[in-house]
């Protein structure tokens, strides 16, 4: 067992936890946030970014103590119904989500593609969300989605995380 | 104060709710699908779980229409299994077929009820009234009432027989591409799915199954297992399929990360026996071409195949083989059961039947189906494997052992590497071409393990499996070629199998359709024009293929390089033709486009229609392309996304969807675009680099 501190959405949060927890666990399990999602365990799907320090990571591979003193985002930390981030806005407005499994980490990947892309072309998208798959197949709308959230950024100016 | 329920005059209850202590608010039932209360609050009830196919939305807008309600003025719940709402079952792309004209004339029968009660009470004429967004008006005076306050009313009239439903052209909502109200939810991780469910004194559990499934435990330590912290108990499982239980290893901890390291470090001895080691993808490939050579029992015989092929200037022969898929749905399969002490059992679960799971779980405890409580959430996804049940009966099983809830979440490798999956199957395939050019014998013998026959124990010998000839018999296909022949044989296998979105022709629409093709060539003609002509009287088809000419510029000369294929297949009530272009790129091929007609009849949300087809291309493009699930010496060889592939962001081509806009009865939306696209693809590939595919997967970076 090990004792983690570190910060999530802007919360302290203390840990008493198995030290070879992977960090998704921690945050589902242990503080009890679910919009973080279980999809493989390998860090191949994607379903379980996070935003570690402002980059996106795996959650499902990324063990807990690694995260010690780390300020951890989660999809709870990047917008809610009555504040939504833009690329949120984008999702709906796009109608993105069918099942919605996979996408709180599409979104994850999203936002930390627009932080350090503003204007991502197609080839910055392909390359920033190859990680995340959708088996209900929704790759057209994320792009277009990605797209005009960008657009809508520039217009609006920036919307910071929590 | 106490609440009370008392039966109303026809099918409508009264239930009352308690709000506060000074005023009752009273909510009636209306009908099992509208509940209404006194305080003009209006719940609509979604009968088939939402697993990404928008029933949360498609089933209450046909309520809505009818009942002349917004979307907005309802609140939406999920049914829980119970006889009154009828069948449950999220499949066979039928929730808007079968609701069409049954839930709008819910909303109708409540809509007549409350004009009624208005009239009365205004002592008017009911003519002179009408229905807009939940209140009725008087059309002279303009006066009104909300529906909240006729409830109380109307709850006690007869439900009318006449029920007068709206033309397409007085549609308010239906047919209208409004926003899906959870998707909100789902953008902002809110929305519960059943892996995010938890109920107080819960155990986790992880199962370690045989990795030869069938395999027996002989024995198991857990000394390492219960060293970690967490841990609570190792013991026997039990993982019941439809026709079979089979014997596990579960741990049970305090949290799902000490569960699942407890049941890694099980040691188990299993047994095998023998015969499963013939679980083997090879030796099944060899099984179902030796049985090809057999009469097969036929659904369509139309003219006589053997005697035009005997007089044929050209005949051809192919076989196409389709391999094993797993759902893989992002949501790997969980469930959390409690048996409590009194017996009855409460499951919260990612099922796509809450109705059949009351059945299921009743049948496998020896209890009254009344006992049973299932409680649906948002599915992460299913395509078909969540409407087998084993996963929700492990978690019984183990509730029942430690007297507490219980939830088991598989892992992905278990969910890849346990089944069941959709069959691998062999399309035998001959036809003829006579001297004119006219293709005058297409047989089409479609061989493989029966759904019907595994999962149901229930094939007739000597028959063709009943939903097997689904896209392909001549009913379905309508190819005016005069000796035309489909038939199945069963080739049994151990390897557990299901249907897998869009079932049989996701299999068979492939050899169908590549094999026209071919005889196409043979008659030296255009494979949409060879389409067109031998669908000439068919009004449906002919209208989706001229539709798919125009929209995809077919006869267009192609630039240097490029390749194009079509292919079309009736599932489901709906007919689906995909043009596919595909482009030479170093030592393979590149899809540039896939363009769409779908005839899906009248739907509800056209942007839903677009979506499911979009997922049906990428969906079918996968199953075409990427690495299937093979079984060697009784395993599966693949046990996550590393090696069973899914396509990603960066492979996917433009798509073009195009809804056929009539007034037809709906037709499915959910699976109809999936069967054709492998065909379609495959077509586009001999055209590009003149190499047929008879053997899916085809990878597309070495085709060239």
């Amino acid at each position: 067992m090990a004792k983690i501190s570190l910060t999530i959405n802007g919360k302290p949060q203390e840990l008493d936890v198995d030290a070879r927890m992977p960090l998704l666990w921690a945050i589902r399990d242990v503080v009890g946030l679910k919009g973080t999602k279980f999809g493989c365990g390998i860090s191949q799907c994607g379903a379980c970014t996070v935003h570690v320090d402002g980059k996106p990571t795996r959650s499902c591979s990324y063990p807990v103590t690694a995260a010690a003193g780390k300020k951890i985002t989660t999809i709870e930390g990047i917008g809610t119904e009555a504040n939504l981030h833009a690329v949120q806005k984008a999702w709906i407005e796009e109608q993105v989500p069918q099942c919605g499994y996979c996408q709180s980490g599409q979104i994850m990947s999203a936002v930390a593609l627009l932080d350090t892309k503003p204007n991502p072309t197609d080839a910055d998208i392909d390359a920033a969300m190859r990680g995340n798959i959708c088996r209900c197949g929704t790759y057209k709308r994320v792009r277009t989605a990605i797209h005009k959230a960008s657009k809508n950024l520039k217009e609006n100016g920036v919307t910071g995380e929590e | 104060m106490l609440g009370f329920s008392a039966q109303a005059k026809g099918k409508k209850e009264k239930l009352v709710n308690l709000a506060n202590e000074t005023a009752a608010v009273l909510s009636f039932e209306l009908h099992p699908f509208i509940i209404i209360d006194n305080a003009g609050g209006i719940t609509l009830i979604n009968h088939r779980p939402d697993m990404g196919q928008a029933s949360w939305q498609a089933v209450p807008m046909m309520i809505a229409e009818e009942l002349e309600v917004t979307m907005d003025q309802i609140k939406i719940e999920q049914s829980t299994g119970l006889r009154k709402y009828g069948d449950q079952l999220s499949g066979g792309s039928s929730t808007v077929r079968t609701g069409w004209k049954r839930l709008r004339e819910a909303g109708a029968a409540a809509r007549e009820m409350f004009l009624q009660a208005a009239a009365t009470e205004w002592k008017v004429s009911k003519a002179d009234c009408y229905a807009e967004e939940g209140r009725i008006y008087h059309k002279p005076s303009g006066k009104s009432l909300g529906y909240g306050e006729l409830v109380e009313q109307a709850s006690l009239l007869e439900v009318p027989k006449e029920l007068p439903l709206k033309a397409k052209k007085d549609f308010k909502i239906l047919g209208r591409a409004l926003p899906r109200p959870e998707v909100p939810s789902k953008v902002t991780g809110t929305a519960e799915f059943g892996m995010d469910i938890e109920v107080p004194g819960m155990l986790f559990a992880s199962i370690e199954r045989s990795p030869v499934i069938h395999g027996k435990v002989v024995s198991f330590d857990d000394t390492n297992a219960k060293k970690i912290p967490g841990f609570r108990m190792a013991i026997k499982g039990e993982r019941k399929l439809p026709y079979k239980a089979l014997e596990s290893v579960a741990v049970l901890a305090d949290n799902y990360w000490a569960a699942l390291q407890g049941r890694k470090a099980l040691k188990i001895q299993w047994d095998n026996g023998g015969s499963y080691a013939e679980m083997d993808s090879a030796k099944y490939t060899a099984k179902l071409h030796a049985a090809a050579t057999q009469e097969a029992p036929s659904y369509s015989n139309v003219g006589d195949v053997e005697m035009a092929l005997g007089s044929a200037k050209i005949v051809r022969q192919a076989m196409y083989e389709t391999p094993l898929l797993a759902h893989a749905p992002m949501e790997p399969e969980v469930a959390v059961a409690h048996v409590k002490e009194d017996g009855s059992c409460e499951i919260w679960a990612p099922v796509q039947g809450p109705d059949g799971a009351i059945t299921e779980v009743s049948a496998y405890l020896g209890i009254k189906p009344e006992q049973v409580t299932v409680h649906v959430p948002f599915l992460g996804g299913a395509f078909g494997r969540k409407g087998y049940l084993d996963f929700v009966l492990e978690a019984v099983y183990l509730s029942k052992q430690v007297k507490a809830p219980v939830k088991v979440v598989w892992t992905r490798e278990d969910d890849i590497q346990q089944g069941p999956y959709r069959p691998a199957m062999l399309s035998a395939m001959r036809g003829g071409v006579d001297a004119n050019g006219n293709i005058v014998a297409f047989q089409h013998t479609l061989l493989g393990e029966s759904i019907m026959g595994q999962v149901f124990q229930s094939f007739k010998e000597g028959s063709p499996d009943p939903w097997a000839g689904e896209a392909i018999s001549h009913e379905e296909s309508p190819y005016a070629i005069p000796n035309y022949k489909v038939g199945f044989t069963r080739v049994k296998t151990e390897v557990p199998i299901l249907w897998w979105r869009s079932v049989y022709p996701s299999n068979s629409s492939f050899g169908h359709e590549c094999f026209f093709d071919e005889l196409a060539e043979a008659a030296r003609k255009d494979p949409l024009a060879a389409r067109m002509e031998l669908m000439k009287d068919n009004e449906r088809f002919l209208n989706v293929l001229k539709t798919l000419e125009t929209k995809s510029d077919w006869n267009a000369k192609l630039p240097e390089g490029m390749g194009k294929g079509v292919a079309i297949a009736k599932s489901f009530d709906s007919v689906c033709a995909h043009a596919v272009f595909v482009k030479k790129q170093g030592t393979g091929v590149v899809i540039d486009r896939v363009v769409t007609v779908l005839d899906c009849g009248m739907y509800v949300n056209p942007d839903n229609v677009r979506a499911q087809t979009e997922g049906n291309i990428v969906m079918g493009i996968t199953a075409a392309t990427k690495p299937a699930i093979t079984f060697a010496n009784g395993k599966a060889q693949q046990s996550n996304y590393h090696q069973y592939q899914m396509m990603r962001i960066d492979e996917m081509p433009k798509v073009e969807i195009h809804i056929v806009e009539n007034e037809n009865a709906p037709g499915g939306v959910g699976e109809p675009a999936l069967p054709p696209v492998a065909p379609a693809l495959c077509n586009a590939i001999y055209s590009a680099t003149g190499i047929r595919v008879w053997k899916l997967p085809v990878d597309l970076k070495k085709i060239g």
